[in-house]
C-alpha cells in the first residue's frame, strides 16, 4: 500500500497511508465537535483534506480567486528575533515590499501593553514616520498580558500563589483589580496610537492569562470603540478555550470561562471588534491530519457564526501549524490552503 | 519569517505586489467580509475579482491610479501620497491621511 | 571693560561684567564647599575659569595632551529620541565610526533593568552581534529605577502614598523590599549581558529614587564583581546628593542619605565599581559661571579622593550643562574644558 509523507504536531516526519490519514481526519474533527458542541466536517470536506494530504507536491496553494488577506502579530518583532538588524520602519518596508504583506503591525519588543505605557512617547513618532513611508494598512499591536499585573512584576497579589493556598476569593479579587489597570493601559496606548494615525489596533494573544485577560480585552475594545467609532480593532486569541482562572467572570451576561471560538467571536463582536482572530492549538503528539481537521472544525463553526471578518491564527503551534520555530513549508502550505478553502476565511 | 512567506504564497493576496493592501483596507475601514471586500476593490479598479492577485494587471492599475508601486520610479506617487489616492478611490477614511490633512494649513488644502 | 557673553542654567543668554563673573565664580564654589564640606577652588582655579569665560571664542577645547576618554549613557536611546531610524547596531557603528566614540553603550528603550528582564534573550544576541562588528569597548547600561517596583507599576506599596499618611515604617519596608527585587533584576540582566561578552556594565542614574536606589546599585555591583571578578562596572549617579527617601539605610556602616560625590565615591569603590560617574546638578536660575564653579568644586574633591577612574556626568542639566535638550556649544565646550583641566578627570 502506498504511503504519504506527513508530520506529527511537533514537526517530526512520518509516513502514513491514505486510510490512516482519513482515520485521523475523522478523529480530529470529532474531537473538536465533541469539545465545542459544533458539527464535525462533512464527507466532502474530509475528502478535500484527504486530497490535500495525499498530494505528492511539497508545496500546495489555494485555487486562484480564493486568496485571502494576511494580518500579522508581532510583525516587527520577528525580524528582530531572527537577528536581522533592521530598524522597525525598515522592517515594515521589508514586509511590505519584499514579502508582499497585505497589512503590517508595529510593535514593541516586549509585545505587551504595560511596558509600552512608559515609552509610548517613543512609539508614536516611529508609527508616524512609518505611516509616511509605507502603503499597507498599519496596525499597532501588543498583548494584554495580564500576568504583568501580579507580583513580583505588578502591583497585585499573585493568584498563582493564592490559589494553591485555597485563597480563592483573594485570587479572584486580584484578577479583578488587574483587569481594571490593564484596561486603562490598553485604552491609553490605543488612544495614543490612533491619534498618531494607526490604521488599526491589534489586541493579540488575548486570554493568555485566562478569563480575566479576555474580559479586560473585551472591555478595552468596548472603550476604544466608544471613543473612536471608525477605528479598526483586531482581537486575536491566545488559545482555543478560555481558561477559567477566575472562573466567574462574565461579559454582557455571558460567562467567559470555557468558551470556544464560535462563542468567543460573538463576545468580540459585542465589544465592537472589527476583526476576530480565533485559535486552535496544535497537539504535538498527534498527526498533522488530526490537528488540521480539528482546527478546521473549530474555525468553520467560528466563521459561520461571525458577522465580522475572521483571521484565524496560523503561527507556530496553532491552526494546524507544527510546534517549532521554523514550521516546514509542506505542512504550513497544506494548513493554509485547507483552512482558507474549507472555512471560507476572510484572512489569516 | 519562513512561515509568513509560506502563507503569503500559499493563500495570501500579495499585498502591494497586487491589491492585497486595498482589500485589507476595506476590512479595516468597513469591516467587510472577504468576498465583499474583494468585490468592492474590483469594482473600483474596474477589474474582475480574480485579477486582484495578478501582479501584472495590478501593477498597471496601481500605476495608472497612483496607488503606490512595489518598484516606484521618480515622480510616481509613493507612500503617503499613494494613501491619499487609495482613500479617494476606495471612498474610505484612512486615519493617517485624515490626520496629515488636518495638520496642513488651510492654504495648503 | 569688555562684557562677557554667557548663559543661565536654563540656557538663556546673559551678559555680565568681569566683576560679576568673578563674583558668581566665588559664590558657586563657596556654595559647594559649604554643602559638601569640601575645599573651595583655589585662586589659580578661579583665574583659569575667568579666562575660560572671558575667551571671545564660541567653542573652546582642552590643551593637546589633556584629552580624556568618553563613556556614554543611553546611547542608542538618543538616536531613537531624535527619530533617526537606525537599528541599535548601526547606531553604535555611527557612534564609533562617524562620531569617534571611545566607548559604546547598548541599552533598551526604557533604559531600566526591570523591563529588560523579560526580553533579555532579545538583548543578548544583539549584544553578541554588536561585539562582532565593532572595535570600541561595548557597555550594557540601564538604570536601577527603583520607582518601577512600587505600585501601580510594581509589587510593593507606594512609599509616596504611605509617607503623607505618616506610615513611615511601612514606607521604609517597601523601599527595603524593592531593593531586594531590584538587585536581583540588575544582577540577572547584567550577568546575562556580561556572559554574552559585554565589555562592561553601566548602572546609570543611580540614586534617582533616593538612598534605597543607591543601596540597590551598590549591592548589585558587589554581587556582580564577586561573581565575575574581571567585570568592569561603571556606577553613574543621578544627582549630587543622595536623597534620604528611606533615611535609615547604610552600606558598609555608612549612612547613605546626604552623601556628596566624594563620599559616594568611597562606597562605589568598596562595592567594587571600576569607574565612578559623579553628578552635580545645574541650577537653572543661576549663571553658568556659578554652576560650573560649583560643579568643579564637588568634582575636584571627588577626583582627589578617587583610586578608580572618574567619568563626570556632563549631560543635559548636570556638570554645569544647561537644562535644555540641545545644550549650546559655547557653554558645553567651556564646561568640558574647565572640568577636564581643573579636576584632572579620567573621562566624561
Amino acid at each position: 500500500m502506498s504511503t504519504y509523507f506527513s508530520r506529527m504536531g511537533d514537526g517530526s516526519a512520518i509516513e502514513v497511508t491514505a486510510e490512516e490519514i482519513k482515520a485521523d481526519l475523522i478523529e480530529g474533527s470529532e474531537d473538536a465537535a465533541d469539545r465545542g458542541n459544533i458539527p464535525p466536517l462533512s464527507k466532502e470536506e474530509y475528502q478535500h483534506l484527504l486530497d490535500i494530504f495525499t498530494t505528492r507536491a511539497k508545496f500546495v496553494s489555494v485555487e486562484p480567486g480564493n486568496e485571502v488577506i494576511l494580518t500579522y502579530d508581532a510583525g516587527t518583532l520577528k525580524i528582530r528575533r531572527v537577528g536581522v538588524n533592521a530598524d522597525r520602519t525598515l522592517a515594515l518596508q521589508i514586509y511590505e515590499k519584499l514579502l508582499g504583506a497585505d497589512t503590517m503591525e508595529l510593535s514593541h519588543v516586549d509585545y505587551s501593553y504595560k511596558p509600552v505605557k512608559a515609552i509610548v512617547g517613543f512609539e508614536q513618532p516611529v508609527l508616524e514616520q512609518a505611516l509616511l513611508s509605507t502603503h499597507v494598512p498599519l496596525f499597532y499591536g501588543a498583548q494584554p498580558n495580564l500576568g504583568l499585573y501580579s507580583q513580583p512584576d505588578g502591583p497585585f497579589p499573585n493568584p498563582a500563589e493564592l490559589l494553591p493556598k485555597g485563597d480563592i476569593k483573594g485570587a479572584q479579587a486580584s484578577y479583578e483589580a488587574s483587569v481594571e489597570d490593564l484596561v486603562q493601559d490598553i485604552v491609553y496606548i490605543a488612544e495614543c496610537m490612533i491619534e498618531s494615525g494607526a490604521d488599526g489596533i491589534n489586541l493579540d494573544t488575548t486570554g493568555a492569562a485566562g478569563d480575566a485577560d479576555f474580559q479586560a480585552s473585551l472591555l478595552a475594545a468596548e472603550q476604544i470603540r466608544a471613543k473612536y467609532p471608525e477605528a479598526c480593532i483586531e482581537l486575536g486569541m491566545a488559545g482555543e478555550f478560555v481558561l477559567g482562572m477566575h472562573s466567574e467572570l462574565t461579559y454582557q451576561g455571558e460567562r467567559l470561562a470555557g468558551m470556544y471560538p464560535h462563542r468567543q467571536v460573538k463576545m468580540a463582536e459585542a465589544a465592537g471588534a472589527s476583526i476576530f482572530g480565533p485559535v486552535a492549538n496544535t497537539n504535538t503528539s498527534r498527526s498533522a491530519a488530526w490537528n488540521l481537521a480539528r482546527t478546521a472544525t473549530f474555525m468553520k463553526a467560528c466563521c459561520e457564526a461571525a458577522s465580522i471578518p475572521v483571521h484565524p491564527n496560523m503561527g507556530m503551534g496553532v491552526g494546524g501549524v507544527t510546534v517549532n520555530d521554523h514550521p516546514p513549508v509542506d505542512i504550513v502550505s497544506r494548513s493554509s490552503k485547507a483552512m482558507t478553502e474549507i472555512c471560507r476565511l476572510d484572512g489569516l | 519569517m519562513g512561515m509568513a512567506i509560506t502563507h503569503a504564497i500559499a493563500s495570501g493576496m500579495g499585498g502591494m505586489r497586487a491589491a492585497g493592501d486595498l482589500v485589507a483596507r476595506m476590512q479595516i475601514a468597513r469591516g467587510m467580509k472577504i468576498d465583499e471586500a474583494k468585490a468592492h476593490v474590483a469594482g473600483k479598479l474596474k477589474c474582475s475579482v480574480s485579477d486582484l492577485t495578478d501582479p501584472i494587471l495590478m501593477n498597471e492599475a496601481r500605476d495608472e491610479l497612483g496607488l503606490g508601486l512595489l518598484h516606484p520610479y521618480g515622480g510616481s506617487p509613493k507612500c503617503m501620497e499613494a494613501k491619499f489616492n487609495i482613500a479617494e478611490l476606495l471612498e474610505i477614511d484612512v486615519n493617517c491621511v485624515q490626520r496629515f490633512r488636518s495638520h496642513l494649513s488651510a492654504s495648503n488644502l | 571693560m569688555a562684557s562677557i557673553q554667557t548663559r543661565f542654567g536654563d540656557g538663556s543668554p546673559v551678559t555680565m561684567s568681569r566683576g560679576e563673573l568673578r563674583q558668581d565664580l566665588e559664590e558657586g564654589t563657596a556654595d559647594a564647599a559649604e554643602r559638601g564640606s569640601v575645599a573651595p577652588l583655589t585662586e589659580d582655579d578661579l583665574r583659569r575659569l575667568e579666562d575660560i569665560f572671558a575667551s571671545p571664542h564660541r567653542f573652546l577645547g582642552v590643551e593637546p595632551g589633556r584629552e580624556i576618554v568618553l563613556s556614554y549613557d543611553g546611547t542608542p536611546l538618543k538616536m531613537k529620541r531624535a527619530q533617526v531610524n537606525v537599528d541599535r547596531l548601526q547606531s553604535l557603528q555611527i557612534y564609533e565610526k562617524l562620531m569617534g566614540a571611545d566607548t559604546l553603550e547598548m541599552g533598551h528603550v526604557d533604559y531600566s533593568f526591570k523591563p529588560v528582564k523579560p526580553i533579555v534573550t532579545f538583548e543578548q544576541p544583539l549584544m553578541e552581534q554588536v561585539l562582532s562588528v565593532t572595535t570600541a569597548p561595548v557597555f550594557y547600561g540601564a538604570m536601577p529605577n527603583l520607582g518601577l517596583y512600587s505600585q501601580p507599576d510594581g509589587p510593593f506599596p507606594n512609599p509616596a502614598e504611605l509617607m503623607p499618611r505618616g506610615q513611615i515604617k511601612e514606607a521604609q519596608e517597601s523601599y527595603e523590599a524593592a531593593v531586594e527585587e531590584a538587585v536581583k533584576d540588575i544582577v540577572y540582566v547584567c550577568g546575562a549581558l556580561y556572559e554574552s561578552g559585554a565589555d562592561a556594565i553601566i548602572l546609570d542614574t543611580v540614586g534617582a529614587a533616593g538612598d534605597a536606589d543607591v543601596l540597590a546599585g551598590l549591592k548589585a555591583t558587589e554581587i556582580l564583581t564577586e561573581k565575575y571578578p574581571g567585570i568592569c562596572v561603571e556606577l553613574g549617579m543621578a544627582s549630587e546628593f543622595i536623597l534620604g527617601m528611606h533615611s535609615g539605610l547604610s552600606y558598609k556602616g555608612v549612612r547613605l542619605a546626604g552623601l556628596y560625590p566624594h563620599d559616594q565615591l568611597k562606597l562605589a569603590q568598596q562595592a567594587g565599581a571600576r569607574i565612578f560617574g559623579p553628578v552635580c546638578n545645574t541650577n537653572s536660575g543661576k549663571s553658568t559661571p556659578w554652576n560650573l564653579s560649583r560643579a568643579i568644586t564637588f568634582m575636584k574633591a571627588c577626583c582627589e579622593e578617587a583610586d578608580i577612574p572618574i567619568h563626570v556626568n556632563m549631560g543635559m542639566g548636570v556638570g554645569a550643562m544647561t537644562v535644555h535638550d540641545h545644550p549650546p556649544l559655547d557653554v558645553a565646550s567651556r564646561a568640558s574644558k574647565a572640568m577636564v583641566e581643573i579636576c584632572r578627570l579620567d573621562g566624561l
